[in-house]
């Protein structure tokens, strides 16, 4: 690529600096260049109060489960530790010993203990504490005990022909609901108002004929997803960029309704000038940045897509033992306590 | 520097002999890059610092080399210390940005 063209033209700079191009044959632009000396002119270094003042957070869509916010502003990098501390290092609660006394079912006694550890439990983590290592026995403050304690039998009152399993046997489908809390300690007092055990009641564990039995007792610990992913609290979090599309010149009649057809809905409406239809930007925020319009010859060179490098539109959906806004704040004081802990490390060396 | 041989090691810095303090290689134990790019990116913010830039030596092992070296002989664990603060505060105001409009809408 030659790079003569591109260095510092003044109408390209501004895109250097805030834009992420999307090209036919690749992404360029994609890294941070404003670093102080990188651009003569511009005063890079880090700026508290420029920082603060362009800064800030727009949330979108918020309820139990999921929540949509932008944050702008803010660097990719910063970005994303909050997205990989979501996922990875946010603790929860979650089986880790499974006591088999019996199991008879087909299911083996490891996919069983498996499929158990996945099951998401809700206990608020922040009111545990980390059971120490090389501790056996768990006590009150770092462990819940659950019990799944489930016996298949006929129907006496099933009719005679029938070939339906839900007529004929008797707890044949073990569900999550069927996981009581035994509660240690002083849990039953310190919890008495929440219920602990699992967040979904019709998450299916195993299923059952007559004469087959579980009896199974869980301790559940808290970990993080680093550690194993059952651990995690999200069942996703990501971002994306807000997406910018410019036209550059004006698109008309048939041209503007194959432009329209290029992009997400809603992303072009066409608008009625003076009898003609003309192609409008309406709202980029929804194009999934196909670069479809990119595949046609004749409309490539009509419009610029990019994406805004400082725009994050964050999607988190929790998996329902934390609101996902609690998430995001539980996120941010991670980061907060791994800088105070190096922080910390640097002051004790420097007394010694 | 790193401790009593039972205690974990959470930092250690390596500088190559006759190098002067400016010039420092940190080892930070239990980090990967959710921690790394955000703090190089921080520092690189400075302008103080003439290099800035972390490795992860292998996937297997958790830790990072981080290398910093500064312009002016100025002592590199300065611009890390103040990296951290910086970053420090950076998620303090994300946080107080992010709970103020939630607490109105309650």
């Amino acid at each position: 690529r030659p790079l003569g063209k591109m260095a510092a033209r003044m109408e390209n700079v501004e895109e250097i600096r805030n834009r992420v191009i999307l090209g036919e044959f690749g992404v360029t632009n994609v890294h941070t260049t404003d670093f102080p000396g990188n651009y003569p002119g511009y005063d890079d270094t880090w700026n508290v109060e420029k920082f603060q003042k362009n800064f800030r957070i727009d949330v979108v869509h918020l309820d139990e489960n999921s929540m949509e916010f932008d944050m702008v502003g803010i660097d990719a990098a910063i970005a994303n530790a909050f997205r990989r501390i979501l996922l990875a290092e946010v603790p929860t609660m979650a089986t880790e010993k499974v006591f088999i006394y019996s199991n008879t079912s087909i299911v083996q006694d490891e996919v069983l203990a498996h499929r158990l550890g996945l099951i998401p439990i809700k206990a608020d983590p922040r009111l545990f504490e980390y059971r120490n290592t090389g501790k056996e026995e768990g006590s009150e403050i770092d462990t819940i005990q659950l019990q799944l304690k489930i016996k298949c039998s006929r129907n006496p009152r099933a009719s005679k022909d029938s070939s339906d399993p839900r007529e004929l046997y008797l707890n044949h489908m073990v569900y999550s609901k069927d996981i009581k809390w035994v509660p240690i300690g002083n849990q039953a007092d310190v919890f008495a108002d929440c219920c602990i055990g699992p967040v979904h009641d019709d998450i299916l564990i195993a299923q059952l004929r007559p004469g087959q039995e579980l009896d199974i007792v869980m301790h559940c610990v808290k970990g993080i997803g680093k550690d194993h992913a059952k651990f995690s609290p999200v069942a996703t979090a990501s971002y994306r960029l807000l997406p910018e599309i410019t036209l550059l010149e004006v698109v008309e009649g048939e041209k503007a309704e194959r432009l329209k057809q290029c992009f997400s809905r809603g992303v072009i409406d066409l608008e009625d000038i003076n009898g003609t239809k003309v192609a409008k930007v309406v709202n980029s925020r929804l194009d999934t940045c196909s670069r479809e319009v990119l595949r046609h010859s004749d409309l490539k060179n009509v419009v610029k897509l990019g994406r805004v490098r400082d725009h994050f539109i964050f999607t988190v959906e929790s998996t329902g033992i934390l609101p996902p806004d609690v998430l995001v704040t539980e996120a941010i004081k991670v980061l907060v306590a791994k800088c105070q802990r190096f922080l910390n490390e640097l002051d004790s060396t420097a007394m010694e | 520097m790193a401790g009593e041989g039972e205690k974990k090691a959470v930092l250690e810095m390596v500088q190559a002999d006759g190098a002067d303090e400016g010039c420092v290689t940190f080892v930070l134990h239990d980090e990967d890059h959710t921690l790394g790019n955000s703090l190089r990116y921080m520092i690189m913010k400075n302008a103080d610092v003439e290099f800035c830039g972390y490795t992860i030596t292998h996937p297997s092992e958790s830790k990072i080399n981080f290398r910093i070296q500064t312009r002016g002989g100025i002592p590199a664990a300065e611009p890390l210390r103040r990296g951290l603060n910086e970053l420090s505060d950076v998620c303090q105001h994300v946080l107080n940005t992010f709970q103020r409009p939630l607490s109105f809408s309650l």
